[in-house]
């Protein structure tokens, strides 16, 4: 195995280990306390407040800290969700076939003619707005059928492999098959599908959170900053330059590792 | 490709010239009112407006306040409101109450005429009694008509409405649009009698207003007005520095902030009552010392100067001084802001170390969710721990304000007609639109007692008693009637403002 330069991947880990590190140092510790209305409002970036205050007088770069915290928080559950769920139904459906794969597929094909964010608005207004539980849910939701689509083609090709069929005959339990035999051999295909999907669920939420539904103020995440921060575009640009600027650093950090993790996927094909 | 290359060399012509007489046109514009000679600025403004005017555009069946604003200016009443907060005959010349107070008699004016050309007669004002009183039984279109049991007409001028009991706020339900009998165009084409007419609407576009030539009273300063309708906000502050739009109210302070120098800011009040209300039915708000307490926590100027830059009136009970006759101003800083005095009152109620609490706000109002966040900042200081949830406005009406399940919520009460009684009969123990559960017998004496009294010094004084007994049981924590900020392009005068939600544009005029 001819193991090649990956500089997508190597950027990728080191950009999004250092939002990682600020994220995590951001759940300890801010400059300021994310919610203190303390200084003066409107204030442009300087060495006291890195990224300049709110409409509020509240610390722009403490709530960055904070809110990233929250918005990647949310994205890792919805994902979570998403993935667990998705590739279960992925696997008993490509692994079994049948009237149970025709059903669930055609169901999951159903789901994903509707755009995401509406049929997410659809569940949350079924589970009531106004908790950061119930989007998590929802998106959670919204998100199963790609996870289970691409991880059923996934296990479907591999169904058909002569180490799996020695399995069946050896009088493996159908169970071990999938967790021990199918299920690590199908993670090229996922990890590439996780990442992507990351990236979509911290979109989602940051959407969520700017059409007023997700996380409630004065709680920071970075979707409802940039919405506060857009009637004040004239005034404090820096205000959605910082917080979308995070966001844009985070998706592009996680999208080269995922970039990354496909090219040396087809490395090693 | 030389001819391709022609094509676009004459495209990109086109394009600057275009450009070029667009600036030219905004150029000529801004230099009209310095230079004299040139061609004068036509007679008209534009107006931006939030929301269409898709209700009905009959003013019996209006709901919509937004509508309500603008066709103040098409219809008027036997009576019509001013801006200090009194009621002068408009179609109407004179009246005068029986002895027992239940038959006003209304001498017409002279002259006056429905935007169709026919004069008002005695006929059109019974005609547009009956639709809305139906004193013929079944529900009547508007509420505080349905005292009403017999309108006639006395002869051609003068017209008699009989009323059950005497009751002191009936004529401010006289405010009543009065239309030309017979004419069944009034949802789409309405017709009545006030400084303008209406011409035509564009859905989702604007709506145009002309001056009523033959307006009985002082005409209109301009000859035309467009309501554009602007939803979006950031929009509306683009139309506005752009020159598109002359005049816009109900803006917020950041929105304010954009503006250039083409524009000055007149600053009226909404007439809401914004409060911190609190359920009284569930605990620990039903306990005195609490609700002193969050009263004593919150500094009303601090969240007025965080969340509104300062513009808005602080206020102390339910009652706000569009109301000059009933607001009593000392009652604004009966609690000054004293955390330790508030931490002292927690202890005496049995909460020493404070308690967690809900702050239910409704999503769509900014200015109510930006307040509500610097009460829990403020709450911190006492040790309570306030979270705010932000729910859609159908789901607040209907779990806050008609299920009453909530422990505070930030919103903003308004008065539906020009009385003392429609912002203070809410607190009446028994009142159906009593969401916060406020119980007291003193209360609901002295109200009864008010409503029985014909006198109308004595109503007022008791009126007062009333705000004062909310403010010394610390029914909810006052805030302020938050400010009306209107855009108003310079050279344009006559913005006035109203104790009612209207927008007046019959004084709004061209200096030169």
């Amino acid at each position: 195995m001819k193991q090649t330069r990956n500089g997508c991947l190597t950027a990728g880990l080191i950009l999004s280990g250092l939002m990682l590190l600020c994220i995590l140092v951001g759940f300890f510790w801010t400059p300021y306390d994310p919610t203190a209305m303390e200084s003066a409002k409107f204030l442009p970036p300087s060495l006291e407040h890195w990224m300049g205050t709110d409409s509020f007088g509240r610390d722009i770069f403490s709530r960055v800290l904070k809110g990233a915290g929250t918005t990647v928080t949310i994205a890792l559950s919805i994902m979570g969700i998403a993935a667990v769920c998705g590739v279960a139904i992925g696997a008993l459906t490509g692994y079994f076939g049948g009237v149970v794969d025709e059903v669930l597929m055609r169901v999951n094909d159903a789901l994903t003619a509707f755009p995401s964010i509406l049929l997410a608005l659809v569940v949350i207004s079924i589970l009531g707005p106004g908790s950061k539980y119930n989007v998590v849910l929802a998106l959670g939701l919204v998100f199963i059928p790609g996870y289970a689509r691409v991880s059923r083609t996934a296990f479907a090709s591999l169904r058909e492999a002569n180490y799996i069929k020695s399995a069946q005959l050896m009088g493996v339990s159908k169970g071990r098959i999938l967790l021990v035999h199918l299920l690590p051999n199908t993670v090229q295909v996922l990890l590439p599908t996780l990442t992507i999907g990351f990236n979509n669920a911290v979109l989602s939420e940051a959407s969520m959170s700017y059409l007023g539904i997700g996380v409630t103020p004065p709680d920071a995440s970075l979707g409802y900053m940039l919405s506060e921060a857009q009637g004040m575009l004239g005034t404090a640009p820096w205000y959605a330059i910082c917080s979308g600027a995070t966001i844009v650093l985070l998706v592009f950090g996680v999208g080269l590792i995922g970039q990354g993790l496909q090219r040396r996927e087809k490395g090693v094909a | 490709m030389n001819t391709r290359r022609l094509v676009a060399g004459l495209l990109s012509a086109a394009l600057m010239a275009t450009l070029m007489s667009g600036c030219g046109g905004t150029a000529e514009q801004t230099a009209a009112p310095t230079q004299q000679g040139e061609e004068p600025r036509p007679n008209e403004i534009t107006v931006a407006i939030a929301q269409d005017l898709d209700d009905s555009l009959d003013p019996h069946k209006t709901v919509a306040a937004g509508t309500k604003e603008i066709m103040f200016n098409v219809f008027e009443g036997l009576v019509k409101p001013t801006p200090d907060g009194n009621l002068v005959p408009a179609v109407a010349e004179s009246y005068e109450l029986s002895e027992d107070g239940t038959v006003y008699t209304f001498t017409l004016r002279d002259g006056v005429k429905f935007h169709n050309g026919a004069t008002v007669t005695a006929e059109d004002v019974v005609y547009s009694f009956d639709r809305c009183a139906d004193i013929t039984g079944g529900s009547s279109l508007v509420e505080a008509l349905s005292v009403v049991t017999d309108v006639t007409a006395v002869d051609e001028k003068t017209v008699a409405i009989t009323i059950a009991a005497p009751d002191n706020e009936f004529f401010a339900s006289l405010t009543l649009a009065i239309l030309p009998k017979g004419y069944e165009d009034q949802d789409t084409a309405p017709v009545g009698t006030g400084p303008f007419r209406y011409v035509s609407r564009a859905a989702q576009d604007n709506i145009v207003l002309e001056r009523f030539d033959d307006y009985w009273g002082e005409p209109a300063k301009v000859e035309k007005v467009t309501l554009k309708v602007i939803e979006n906000a950031d929009s509306l502050v683009m139309s506005l520095q752009s020159g598109a739009v002359d005049l816009c109210a109900k803006l917020t302070s950041t929105q304010v902030a954009q503006l250039g120098d083409e524009f000055y800011v007149a600053e009226g009040t909404m007439n809401l009552v914004q409060a911190l209300y609190l359920n009284h039915a569930v605990a620990p708000f039903d306990d005195l010392k609490v609700r002193q307490a969050l009263c004593y926590a919150i500094d009303k100027q601090q969240a007025i100067d965080i969340a509104c830059d300062g513009y808005g009136t602080p206020l102390g009970s339910s009652m706000y001084p569009g109301f000059g006759k009933y607001f009593l101003p000392e009652l604004t800083n009966y609690y000054p802001h004293d955390v330790e005095k508030a931490k002292a009152l927690l202890a005496e109620a049995g909460y020493p170390e404070g308690f967690d609490m809900t702050i239910t706000a409704p999503s769509n109002y900014s200015y109510h969710v930006d307040v509500a966040q610097v009460l829990v900042e403020q709450l911190k200081a006492v040790g309570i721990n306030a979270k705010i949830e932000l729910v859609e406005w159908a789901t607040w009406l209907s779990d806050v304000y008609s299920g009453r399940q909530f422990q505070a919520t930030v919103v903003g009460l308004d008065a539906s007609t020009m009385t003392a009684r429609a912002l203070l009969s809410r607190f009446e123990s028994t009142a159906k639109r009593n969401f916060i559960n406020y119980n007291s017998e003193t209360y609901d004496a002295l109200y009864a007692q008010a409503q029985a009294t014909i006198d109308d010094a004595e109503q007022t004084e008791l009126y007062k008693a009333l705000e004062r007994e909310l403010t010394e049981n610390a029914a909810n924590v006052y805030i302020q009637d938050t400010a009306n900020l209107v855009a108003v392009r310079k050279g344009l005068e006559g913005v006035v403002f109203y104790p009612i939600y209207v927008l007046d544009l019959s004084n709004v005029g061209w200096t030169e």
